[in-house]
C-alpha cells in the first residue's frame, strides 16, 4: 500500500454451509428473538420508523405452545381450527402425491412439507380478491382457498380432467378462479409481474392487492430486483414474500446472499419495509401478513415479507437431500414444525387434544385418498391424454395457418 | 478407453483440461459440493478445491457476466445453465456482450468461456426442462454452439470448447446422457456401455469444431441431423430401408459445410432433422446452405422432420417428440420423389 505496509495476497470467499452430510446440524448462530418480544407499528407507520425490522425475527408462539406480544393476531378458535385443517390437508395430500409419482402415475412432485404455515396462513390473511403470484412450492395457497384438491390431482395427473390439457409439469397450476396465477418453471419470473397487476390495480382505482412468493435462491434473480424497483418507483399494493426455507436444491441460502444479511434487508436499499417472520409460527405469518395487507390497502406500499422456515422435504421427487445436507437438520430446525406448533398452542388453550388431532388426520387422510380415486378414474399420465390436436391450441389466440399446417401433418402421421 | 456414458465423459474433459491449465474454473447452480442434478460435474470440487469448482447463486444473468469478467483476466471459466430452458436471463450478457467483445475492443478483449447445458426433451420434463433454443445462439454472430450425440464426441468436443478462445454454448441432450435414445420410448434404453462411441480414452484429446461425423454412410440420400436425432434418424433408416448416409454435425457453428455439400451432390437427396421447433430452427439454416450449394445436383426436394412450432408438452411428449415414424416417412417421401 501507500503507507508501505504489504498485504497478503487476495483471496475468494466461497460460502460454506454450517454442517454436511456426517456432521451435526449447527443453527448456534441463527438470531431468535424471543416470541412476544419484537413490537408491532401501526399499519400506518412510515418506513423511516420501520427500518429495525429486517434485523428482527417476529415471533407469536413461544416454546410452551403460548401467543404473545402485540403481534399476537388475536383468531377465534373456529379461525384457528380451520388453519390447522388446511395446513394438515395440504400435508396430506402432498404424501399422497409422493405416492402417485413413485407408483409411476405422474413424472415428478414438489412437497411443501415444513413450509404449510407460509401458504395457508398468507391466504387466510388476504382477501378472496386479491391476486396470488405464487413459486411451485405454496399449494397450501389452493388448499386455503377451498380449491378442490381433485382439480390439482387432475393437473398432477395430466389426465384428461386437467384443465391445462396435460401441457405442464406436475404441480404447475394455475387457477384463475381462485386468484392463482399460472406457476412458471422459471424461477422468479413472476415477482414482477405481480407488481404489474399491483400497479394496475391502483392505476385503476380498484381495491385488490397482489402477493407474490420466491424462495431464498431466486432473490439471486434479476427478477427480483426487477420486483423490489418497481414496487418501490410506483408504491404499488403488493405483497413481495421471500419464502426462505435454507435451501434451494443442494445450494443453502449463504449463496443468495443470506451470510451477509437477512432476505427482509434487501428491503431497505429500496425505501421500502422488511419484515422478517417466523414462517413456522401460524400467528406470526398471519399477522405481519394482515399488516403489509392493509398497508397496502391503505395504498402506503409494497412490503418485502421474510419468511423464515426449513424445506423439510427434498427439493421435489428427483432429489435426495441426504447427499449434501445432514440427514437431522430438519429435525434441529429451531423452529419446529408448524402443523405441530399451532396444534400445541391449541391444545394448550383447551380448543384441541390428541384423540381429535388423530380423527382428523385419518378423516384428511381419508379424504385424500377418496378424492385421489376419483382423479385416478380420469386417468393418469400416460393412460388418458389430451387429444394430440390439442398441442396446436392456446399457442395464439387463434390456431394461425402454419400451426393448422402442422396439426394436419401430425394427423396423416 | 473406459465405458463412459455421457455424463462421465463430460465430467472426464472437464477433468482432463482442470488437470493440464489451472486457469480452468467451474461454476454453476449446484455444481459444487453436489457435482449438478445431472452430476456432470461430480467430484471435481473434492479433486480440485472450492476456488475451482463452485455453486453460484441462481442468477444466470450473474452467471454469464461474471464469467466474461473472469475470462478478461485469463481464467478459462466453464459454466454450467441447469436446464438450456433457463438460459434465457443470460441471454443478453452471451448475445450483447460474450459474443461481441473481442469485435468491440478491436481484439484487445475476448471471452473464453463455455457454456454447458442440458438440453431437448423426452424426459417429461415439461415445457421447461425440454427446449432446444440452440438456433437462436446460431444466429449470434460471435459465437460458437456445439452438440454432441455421444460420449466420445462430447469428451474430445468439450475439450476443444473449453480451449477455444471465443465464446462456446455447448449444448448437451439429456435424453442421451445415459444411452443412445432413439426414439423408442416403448422400448428399453440401450446403454452406452453397449456402443461404440461409449468407449473413451482417459486421457486428453480434442474433437475439431466444425467438424462433422459420417455415421452412417450412405448413397440414395443425406440425413444432416444432430444431438439425440442422430440416433432416432438411424433407426428410422433402419425403419425405411433407405440407404441413407446420415451426417451428425456435431457443431453447428462452425459448420462443416464440406461434409454437407458433398454428401448431398452424392445423393442429390435431403433429409433435416432436429428436435427444436421448425420455424427459423437450424434446420432453415441447413437448408438454404444445401440449395445455395447443391441446387443442380438435387433431384428432390428438401424435407424437415423437427418439433412443432409448439412449447413441448408434458403428457404430450410423444406425438410432439419428432420420432422414427416422422423420420421414416420423410426418407420414403424423399427417396421415391
Ligand atoms: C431461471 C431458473 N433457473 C434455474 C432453475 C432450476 N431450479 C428449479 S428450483 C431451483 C431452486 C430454487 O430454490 P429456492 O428459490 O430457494 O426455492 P425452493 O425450491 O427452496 O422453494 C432451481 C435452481 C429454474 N427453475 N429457473
Ligand atoms: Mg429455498
Amino acid at each position: 500500500m501507500s503507507d508501505g505496509t504489504t498485504l497478503p495476497p487476495l483471496s475468494l470467499h466461497i460460502p460454506e454451509p454450517k454442517a454436511r452430510p456426517g456432521e451435526a446440524p449447527d443453527f448456534g448462530e441463527m438470531h431468535l428473538s424471543p416470541a412476544g418480544a419484537v413490537q408491532r407499528p401501526a399499519a400506518t407507520a412510515p418506513e423511516t420508523d420501520l427500518r429495525f425490522y429486517p434485523y428482527q425475527l417476529i415471533r407469536v408462539l413461544d416454546d410452551e405452545h403460548q401467543a404473545l406480544g402485540d403481534w399476537d393476531p388475536k383468531l377465534d378458535t373456529q379461525t384457528l381450527l380451520k388453519g390447522l385443517r388446511y395446513m394438515m390437508l395440504t400435508r396430506a395430500y402432498d404424501e399422497r402425491m409422493v405416492l402417485v409419482q413413485r407408483q409411476g402415475k405422474t413424472s415428478f412432485y414438489m412437497k411443501s412439507t415444513g413450509e404449510e404455515a407460509v401458504a395457508v396462513a398468507q391466504a387466510m390473511a388476504l382477501d378472496r380478491g386479491d391476486m396470488l403470484f405464487p413459486s411451485y412450492r405454496q399449494q397450501g395457497l389452493l388448499v386455503a382457498r377451498d380449491w378442490p384438491l381433485l382439480d390439482m390431482m387432475c393437473q398432477v395427473l395430466n389426465n384428461h380432467r386437467d384443465r391445462l390439457k396435460g401441457r405442464q409439469l406436475p404441480v404447475m397450476y394455475s387457477a384463475r378462479d381462485a386468484g392463482f396465477f399460472s406457476i412458471s418453471g422459471n424461477l422468479g419470473t413472476q415477482f414482477p409481474q405481480a407488481v404489474g397487476w399491483a400497479m394496475a390495480s391502483a392505476l385503476k382505482g380498484d381495491t385488490r392487492i397482489a402477493a407474490a412468493w420466491v424462495g431464498d435462491g431466486t432473490t439471486a434473480e434479476g427478477d427480483f430486483h426487477h420486483a423490489l424497483t418497481f414496487a418501490s418507483v410506483y408504491q404499488a399494493p403488493v405483497l413481495l414474500n421471500v419464502v426462505n426455507n435454507q435451501w434451494a436444491i443442494s445450494t443453502f441460502q449463504g449463496f443468495a446472499g443470506g451470510e451477509r444479511a437477512t432476505f427482509a434487508q434487501r428491503a431497505l436499499g429500496f425505501g421500502i419495509p422488511g419484515m422478517r417472520v417466523d414462517g413456522n409460527d401460524f400467528l406470526a405469518v398471519y399477522a405481519v401478513t394482515a399488516w403489509a395487507a392493509e398497508r397496502a390497502r391503505r395504498n402506503l406500499g409494497p412490503t418485502l415479507i421474510e419468511l423464515v422456515t426449513y424445506r423439510a422435504a427434498p427439493h421435489s421427487t428427483s432429489d435426495d437431500p441426504s447427499a449434501y445436507r445432514p440427514q437431522t437438520e430438519a429435525a434441529q430446525w429451531p423452529l419446529g414444525d408448524p402443523i405441530d406448533r399451532l396444534m400445541r398452542h391449541l391444545v394448550a388453550c383447551g380448543h384441541w387434544n390428541e384423540a381429535r388431532h388423530q380423527a382428523l388426520t385419518r378423516e384428511l387422510d381419508d379424504y385424500v385418498k377418496a378424492q385421489l380415486k376419483e382423479a385416478e378414474s380420469h386417468g393418469t399420465l400416460g393412460t388418458s391424454k389430451h387429444s394430440p390436436d390439442s398441442m396446436f391450441e392456446d399457442v395464439f389466440k387463434d390456431v394461425p395457418i402454419h400451426l393448422q399446417r402442422q396439426r394436419r401433418e401430425m394427423q396423416e402421421g | 478407453m473406459a465405458a463412459m456414458n455421457m455424463i462421465q465423459a463430460i465430467n472426464s474433459a472437464i477433468d482432463t483440461t482442470m488437470e493440464r491449465d489451472e486457469n480452468v474454473v467451474v461454476f454453476g447452480e449446484d455444481v459444487g459440493y453436489f457435482g449438478g442434478v445431472f452430476r456432470c460435474t461430480a467430484g471435481l470440487q473434492k479433486k480440485y478445491g472450492k476456488k475451482r469448482v463452485f455453486d453460484s447463486p441462481i442468477s444466470e444473468g450473474g452467471i454469464m457476466a461474471t464469467a466474461i469478467g473472469m475470462g478478461v483476466y485469463g481464467l478459462r471459466p466453464v459454466t454450467e445453465i441447469q436446464f438450456a430452458d433457463y438460459i434465457y436471463p443470460a441471454f443478453d450478457q452471451l448475445v450483447s456482450e460474450a459474443a461481441r467483445l473481442r469485435y468491440r475492443s478491436g481484439g484487445e478483449f475476448f471471452a473464453p468461456l463455455t457454456v454447458r447445458s442440458p438440453c431437448g426433451g423426452g424426459i417429461f420434463g415439461g415445457q421447461t426442462h425440454s427446449q432446444s433454443p440452440e438456433s437462436m445462439f446460431t444466429h449470434v454472430c460471435g459465437l460458437k454452439t456445439v452438440m454432441p450425440s455421444n460420449p466420445y464426441d462430447a469428451k474430445g468436443l468439450l475439450i476443444t470448447a473449453i480451449e477455444d478462445d471465443d465464446p462456446v454454448v455447448f449444448f448437451e441432450p439429456k435424453r442421451i446422457y445415459n444411452g443412445p435414445f432413439d426414439g423408442h420410448h416403448e422400448r428399453p434404453l440401450t446403454p452406452w456401455s453397449k456402443h461404440a462411441m461409449g468407449e473413451v480414452p482417459e486421457a486428453y484429446y480434442k474433437i475439431p469444431l466444425g467438424k462433422a461425423a459420417i455415421v452412417r454412410p450412405g448413397e440414395k440420400l443425406t440425413v444432416i441431423t444432430y444431438g439425440t436425432m442422430v440416433h432416432v434418424c438411424l433407426a428410422a433408416v433402419e425403419q425405411a430401408q433407405v440407404d441413407a448416409e446420415v451426417i451428425d454435425l456435431r457443431s453447428l457453428l462452425p459448420l462443416d459445410l464440406d461434409t454437407i455439400v458433398d454428401s448431398v451432390k452424392k445423393t442429390g437427396r435431403c433429409v433435416i432433422v432436429h428436435e427444436a421447433t421448425r420455424t427459423c430452427g437450424f434446420g432453415a439454416e441447413l437448408m438454404a446452405v444445401v440449395q445455395e450449394n447443391c441446387f443442380w445436383s438435387l433431384e428432390a426436394p428438401i424435407e424437415r422432420v423437427t418439433g412443432w412450432d409448439t412449447p413441448y408438452p408434458h403428457a404430450l411428449e410423444w406425438a410432439y417428440f419428432p420420432g422414427p415414424d416422422r423420420v421414416a416417412k420423410a426418407l420414403k417421401k424423399v427417396a421415391e420423389a
